[in-house]
């Protein structure tokens, strides 16, 4: 299986961020399902131009998170999924999410109301399978 | 053997009255990628030139594989890759002389590697070095010292001049090599981005002085900017020991921190203003602030008012 995606060095955001960024959306889009095999970390890093390490901690913190699982000499596989936060890392997840939300759409002067029905017509689109180009 | 590659301690350079290197205790472990970081004439290149026993330390030492580097034998250093700055190399010799010369210097030298490094940066070895680009120049330096396969690569600014396409390739032979997990590289860089991809730990030298040394990750996490935003009156502010710079417009103020106190954050995150944003900043921006003129800087719009 292999990831296709390019990473920005120079961001504000770490590159194990970016990374972990990536895979975290590709499972919560139904692109990974629960069982897929991720690379070897030395496959993505090569893949990737990167160093091996940040791979590692991008899959380590995949792995707090529950959203993978490393099964001993096989590889690191998308977990069954469940709720692992509390409800307060959530709150604070949520609050951190709408607000680079805000930060996108304030400007283009859409009522609250309208944002919410639109947000609920786009819920599919996103939880559809994306093919990769 | 110790788990350092390199170990200085105390290490001192001066050049007359001016101290280059000052106090320097470097280490760096077996097996990392370690981007050595610092202005120009921060004192990076006399440093790697202590290590490598070319110029002699005014006070301190340098071990380097276990050896004083004042004491290297040409065995020892014959487990060395050293990369001085600006690509040098003999140019009325073809890229193949240049091969079969560098290599009878050694006990061990990797034609397969040789060969490709060669092929990667797509040089022909029948070519005179002279005529070479900067670019083919830098390939044909770092084939010559990735040959020998030397436990430790000492690389002085190596991207320096190269072409993105060439950089890459440069990144890429150093992820190469150390695959070999008893393989480790030192190298200085000014490309914070090039730095962000390979390096594991980082160490910052500014003005001579050792000002951090750890993992890149954890350099990023403890500078940190918080961004007050006011309603035209600024709230006091105390005297915080760990500030490095302030950056003020008329209802902003930007604060970057390193190593930022739990008090001091609490004191922040306790103002009465209109908001409170912590900014995360890329590695550049970091190192930029770290590294640069301590203090206030302000952009007074005001003064620009009225300017055509």
């Amino acid at each position: 299986m292999s990831l296709q995606f390019d990473i920005t060095p120079g961001s504000p955001e770490p590159i194990y961020e970016q990374i972990e960024g990536h895979i975290r959306r590709q499972i919560a889009t139904g692109s990974l399902v629960e069982g897929d095999q991720l690379p070897p970390v030395r496959t993505l890093a090569e893949q990737l131009t990167v160093n091996p390490n940040t791979v590692a901690r991008a899959y380590a913190e995949l792995t707090a998170e529950g959203l993978v699982e490393s099964r001993t000499g096989r590889g690191v596989f998308v977990a069954p999924r469940r709720q692992i936060f509390s409800e307060e890392e959530r709150n604070r997840r949520f609050h951190r999410a709408a607000w680079r939300f805000f930060d996108e759409t304030a400007f283009l002067d859409i009522p609250v109301p309208e944002m919410v029905r639109r947000l609920e017509a786009a819920w599919p689109d996103y939880f559809r399978k994306t093919p990769t180009p | 053997m110790s788990e350092y590659v390199i170990e200085t301690k105390g290490l001192t350079r001066y050049f007359g009255k001016t101290c280059v290197v000052s106090e320097l205790d470097l280490k760096v472990p077996k097996g990392s990628i370690f981007g050595f970081l610092g202005r120009n004439g921060a004192g990076k290149s006399t440093t790697i030139r202590m290590l490598l026993g070319m110029v002699e330390p005014t006070r301190g030492s340098a071990h380097v594989l276990g050896k004083n580097s004042q004491e290297l034998s040409p065995q020892d250093r014959a487990r060395i890759g050293y990369l001085p700055e600006g690509h040098h190399v003999y140019g009325w010799m073809t890229v193949e002389e240049c091969g079969k010369f560098q290599a009878s210097f050694y006990p061990h030298w990797n034609h397969t590697i040789f060969d490709a490094v060669l092929s990667h940066f797509r040089l022909d070895r029948k070519n005179k070095a002279g005529n070479l680009s900067r670019g083919q120049r830098a390939g044909l330096c770092l084939a010559l010292v990735l040959a020998p396969e030397p436990e430790l690569l000492i690389l002085d600014d190596p991207a320096l001049g190269l072409d993105p396409v060439a950089r890459r390739s440069l990144i890429q032979s150093m992820l190469y090599v150390t695959r070999k997990t008893d393989r480790t590289i030192l190298f200085s860089s000014h490309l914070l981005s090039d730095v962000e991809r390979v390096a594991d730990e980082i160490a910052v030298l500014d003005r001579g002085v050792l000002r951090a040394s750890c993992k890149l990750d954890t350099f990023r996490s403890h500078v940190r900017q918080f961004v007050i935003k006011h309603n035209g009156k600024e709230p006091p502010l105390p005297d915080f020991p760990g500030l490095l710079q302030t950056f003020r417009t008329d209802t902003e103020i930007s604060l970057t921190f390193a190593n930022i106190s739990h008090d001091e954050e609490h004191h922040i995150r306790s103002l009465e203003v209109h908001s409170i944003e912590e900014i995360q900043l890329s590695l550049e921006d970091a190192f930029v602030t770290y590294v640069g003129e301590r203090g206030e800087k302000s952009f007074f719009t005001k003064d620009l008012e009225g300017v055509k």
